[in-house]
């Protein structure tokens, strides 16, 4: 099985990856529920990992996938701890509308 | 056009259309079920890449544990209402400008990039089995895979200890 970039193409990979990207910028700027805003950003994550794995594959060399190792379990942590956070906000607000977190504003 | 080409064609439409349905919709939950089946279709690039260890730890840990946590959440608070209030049309307006004006000034400036790379390299060497990438990833990046552990436990203290319900003494 000969190199996959041969047939597809790096920049295909390139344009898909800035696509979803940019739909993960659309996400936290459009939606006002907090919880749609990690999802926007866990999109934003994966466009990013998925141009790392196809210029892994462009270098043929392995260090691009494991920096997409790293990458996710930073993603897994850092979702917990978001997620906990909302819980904790959803407690003493009892919404989790970003709009809403205004307290600091004074 | 290749059969490669059609499966990545078809791989491509399902991702981007269901990262756009996920946060078109209305429903926390309908926005759950749309990022799972995103996240199936990027395990499904990977495989194309012939990336299988990815792949897998793919859908393992985003389609296991991520969404999990997040559906857990939204039954937990009950969030399945369609009743969220819309932002002012004018933020949103500003959303959908930047989106357009981002996505078409990166295009553009990877369209005009496109010369610069050439043919691609078919060494034959295999350099992502599962077996390869264990031994980078135990010999030469053995510091930061500890250090992910040391991530994951702290995340996961912090956690608890963000969610547990604080004592009433007031």
């Amino acid at each position: 099985m000969g190199n996959i970039l041969n047939q597809i193409g790096i920049e295909n990979y390139i344009f898909l990856s800035v696509l979803l990207f940019c739909i993960g910028v659309f996400g936290v700027l459009y939606r006002r529920n907090a919880i749609i805003v990690f999802m926007s950003i866990e999109i934003m994550l994966n466009a990013v990992n998925l141009l790392f794995v196809a210029f892994s594959t462009y270098h043929q060399d392995a260090e691009g996938q494991i920096f997409v190792f790293f990458s996710m379990a930073v993603a897994a942590a850092e979702v917990a701890v978001g997620l906990a956070i909302l819980v904790s906000i959803f407690r003493n607000l009892g919404s989790i509308e970003i709009d809403k977190l205004k307290n600091l504003k004074g | 056009m290749s059969t490669v080409l059609i499966i990545f064609y078809i791989l491509s439409a399902i991702t981007l259309s269901t990262a756009f349905l996920t946060i078109y919709t209305r429903r926390p939950i309908h926005s759950a079920i749309y990022l799972v089946l995103c996240f199936f279709s990027i395990a499904g690039h990977y495989l194309l890449f012939n990336a299988q260890f990815l792949a897998i730890v793919h859908v393992i840990v985003y389609s296991g544990a991520i969404m999990i946590l997040f559906l857990f959440t939204i039954m937990l608070m009950n969030l399945n209402n369609e009743d969220e209030v819309h932002k002012p049309r004018i933020t949103r307006l500003g959303a959908i400008i930047i989106f357009v004006l981002v996505s078409i000034i990166m295009i553009s400036v990877f369209i005009n990039s496109k010369t610069i790379m050439g043919d691609y390299d078919n060494s034959g060497v295999d350099y992502q089995s599962i077996k390869v990438l264990g031994k980078v990833l135990l010999n030469e990046y053995m510091v930061p895979f500890e250090f992910a552990s040391i991530l994951l436990l702290v995340a996961m203290m912090g956690t608890v200890l963000l969610s547990k319900k604080e004592k009433s003494g007031k």
